[in-house]
């Protein structure tokens, strides 16, 4: 398969300190990757640096089948690029309403004066009221998004992320604060979409990342310490010394 | 959301209602067209108020929806004032020049007119040369059009220099400050071309016109309310719909509408230039019904005024920007025009034309503490809009974010 996010040879230093060490990385297209690692192994610093938020002091970071450096573009760039994140901490604008969190989310065109005269069409709409459906918000469209439970803040951004059809989906930690059940769904909403695009998924709870089914990159002090099925990596001696056993 | 622009903006059909009824009042009881009981004067002050309120305006879009803290606005307001001034009082000058030499033996010749204009308008300071920037100042349509062109083009090469290299919060603010201020220091120099401290003046009389002011304060208090009127239906427009959503996103959360593809600071330079230009208009009908103009306007205290007024009037809410413009600014008018009975302490007579600015800066301390709904946020009480409980945390990371407080459902 096409190689769709090819990350080789970086590193970032904050303030003398290492956080990523020499990383590479690929991930194809319709791909599900799961990614673990301690606390502080350098997995959102990963996020950071292919969506343009931090940049590496070395390295690079290759998309799509036209190899555009993503180093040098910004962050609103690469998001339209066809690269889409969800933060570990839930952000959304909670200021608006569930609705409107996603029609803004919702791929269209992103320049002002289109924004300007853009008003929602009968098929954005129900774009917007299948996502809801699909992520169990179908009854809370009209509410500001600040009042949803943590778990359902953490639905509205995987549907906020889904909306921008992106062909890449980093999703750092979706299932933090929710009950068995929504992790189950998330899980499905997760596999259902790495169907057709790829799916980074960076979690720590074992339970859910074998649910995902899919090949395991565990990150240790910024550097890949191992890859492969979930069962292999927790079989690797260096993996069980500095994570499974701590 | 399929809801037509009215139904989901009750607040547009209301205000442009009261609107309409305060112009026709205002109308009715004038001097010049009614039966009197309202001064030329205060019509005058009525008009103003009008301006502040649109400026107040823009404000809010560019702070209460955009989170952006400009402390420059005034300096726009101020430039679109000098644009209008300029062309009245060239005209003026001219007619009355023309009228002059009219009585000499030998008809003037265009060069002799020119040259008196010059004189006339550039005596008090030492020159009598048109400085280039007045090369269009004999045309009413090119300088209607500097109006919003000039103080357009500084906000766009200002918004972009800016907020290109990202700098936000407190530190924009001191960067809109600075640019007042050099505004203002520039434009207090002789040789600026806009006669220094002594500004432009006589701006109350129309060219050509014989009407008396009665009627002229008249017109230009129309317009304001039409200004006023026009700009609240577009502000109001801007913030609706999906635009405004993507502004307050960025209020409350930049980074993270970076992260949805948007280009935050497009949105930014392009919403601080219209507003700017939505400031410079407020200020060419301003300053003819105040007659004079001059750098002290643009002063950067001017601006801080603006972010009181639109703070205690509650930010985010296009109503209580301009209750805010309207009661401050008036009440402003009152207690410094001497109006206000002084208070005799025995010991100490509390005189307001001093005392004023303490209790405005107190007023604002305690709305901040403990109105940050501003009053504006009665009208919630009326309309019944809940607040969201977030737990005191706000509605976003960023420093403009919306405070719990000042949110509501
Ligand atoms: N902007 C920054 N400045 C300084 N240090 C940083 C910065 N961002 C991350 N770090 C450091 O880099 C290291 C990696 O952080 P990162 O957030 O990527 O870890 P993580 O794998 O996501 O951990 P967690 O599982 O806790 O989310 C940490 O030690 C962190 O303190
Ligand atoms: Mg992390």
């Amino acid at each position: 398969m096409n190689t769709l996010l090819e990350v080789s040879g970086v590193s970032v230093t904050f303030d003398g300190f290492r956080a990523i060490n020499n990383l590479s990385f690929q991930i194809a297209e319709a791909e599900m990757r799961a990614v673990i690692g301690p606390n502080g192994a350098g997995k959102t610093t990963f996020m950071d640096i292919v969506t343009g938020k931090t940049r590496p002091d070395e390295g690079r970071v290759i998309w799509g089948e036209s190899s555009m450096n993503l180093l040098r573009m910004n962050e609103a760039k690469i998001a339209q690029a066809g690269i889409g994140r969800k933060f570990q901490k839930p952000t959304v604008f909670e200021d608006q309403s569930v609705q409107e969190n996603l029609l803004m989310a919702l791929k269209n065109n992103r320049g002002w004066l289109a924004v300007l005269r853009y008003r929602p069409t009968k098929v954005d709409l129900a774009k917007v009221d299948d996502l809801a459906e699909q992520i169990g918000l179908k009854d809370q469209l009209g509410r500001k998004s600040g009042e949803l439970s943590h778990g359902q803040k953490q639905w509205l951004e995987i549907g906020m992320l889904l909306a921008q059809e992106p062909r890449l989906l980093l999703v750092d930690e979706p299932a933090a604060g929710m009950t068995p059940s929504e992790r189950e769904h998330t899980t499905d909403i997760l596999v259902e979409a790495a169907k057709t695009r790829a799916v980074v998924v960076v979690e720590h709870d074992m339970e859910f990342v074998r649910r995902l089914n899919c090949k395991v990159t565990v990150l240790h002090e910024g550097a890949v310490l191992a890859e492969g099925s979930l069962d292999h990596v927790t079989s690797d001696q260096n993996v069980i010394d500095v994570y499974l056993e701590r | 959301m399929q809801r037509s622009f009215i139904a989901k903006n009750p607040s547009v059909l209301v205000f442009l209602a009261i609107l309409a009824l305060f112009t026709l009042l205002v109308t009715v009881m004038s001097e010049g067209f009614g039966v009197g009981g309202i001064s030329t004067s205060f019509i005058k002050t009525l008009g103003k108020t009008l301006c502040l309120c649109l400026i107040a305006l823009a404000m809010d879009v560019i702070w209460g929806y955009t989170g952006i803290l400009s402390l420059g606005h005034f300096a726009f307001f101020g430039l679109g004032g000098y644009m209008i001034g300029m062309w009245l009082m060239y005209e003026r000058t001219r007619l009355i020049v023309v009228d002059s030499l009219a009585q000499a033996e030998i008809p003037p010749t265009d060069g002799e007119v020119i040259d008196a204009v010059g004189n006339q308008i550039f005596g008090v300071v030492g020159s009598s040369e048109f400085p280039l920037i007045w090369a269009f100042a004999d045309s009413l349509v090119i300088q209607l059009i500097l109006v919003v062109f000039v103080p357009g083009i500084l906000a766009l090469v200002f918004g972009w220099l800016a907020f290109r290299s990202r700098v936000t919060g407190v530190y924009l603010s001191i960067l809109t400050q600075a640019m007042t201020l050099a505004l203002a220091l520039y434009l207090f120099q002789n040789d600026s071309g806009l006669r220094g401290n002594n500004g432009l003046s006589g701006l109350q009389n129309l060219p050509g016109v014989t009407a008396s002011q009665d009627y002229v304060s008249l017109w230009f208090f129309w317009a304001s309310a039409a200004a006023l009127g026009g700009g609240y239906v577009l502000c109001a427009w801007l913030v609706s719909g999906k635009f405004g959503s993507v502004l307050r996103a960025i209020r409350d959360n930049e980074a993270r509408v970076r992260f949805l593809g948007y280009s935050v600071e497009m949105y930014k330079l392009v919403i601080f230039t219209l507003t700017a230009c939505i400031a410079a208009v407020a200020g060419a009908l301003y300053y003819p019904q105040a007659g004079i103009i001059n750098p002290a306007e643009i002063a950067p205290i001017a601006s801080i005024y603006l972010a009181v007024w639109v703070a205690i009037g509650g930010r985010g809410r296009l109503y209580g920007a301009i209750i805010g413009a309207a009661f401050v600014s008036l009440l402003s008018t009152w207690f410094t025009g001497g109006q206000a009975p002084d208070i005799n302490l025995g010991f100490y007579t509390v005189k307001w034309v001093d005392w004023w600015l303490v209790l405005l800066g107190l007023s604002f301390v305690l709305v901040t503490l403990f109105a940050p709904k501003g009053i504006g946020g009665l009208i919630d009480l009326y309309t019944e809009r809940r607040s969201p409980s977030r737990h005191g945390a706000d509605l976003g990371p960023d420093d403009g974010a919306l405070r719990e407080q000042e949110a509501s459902q």
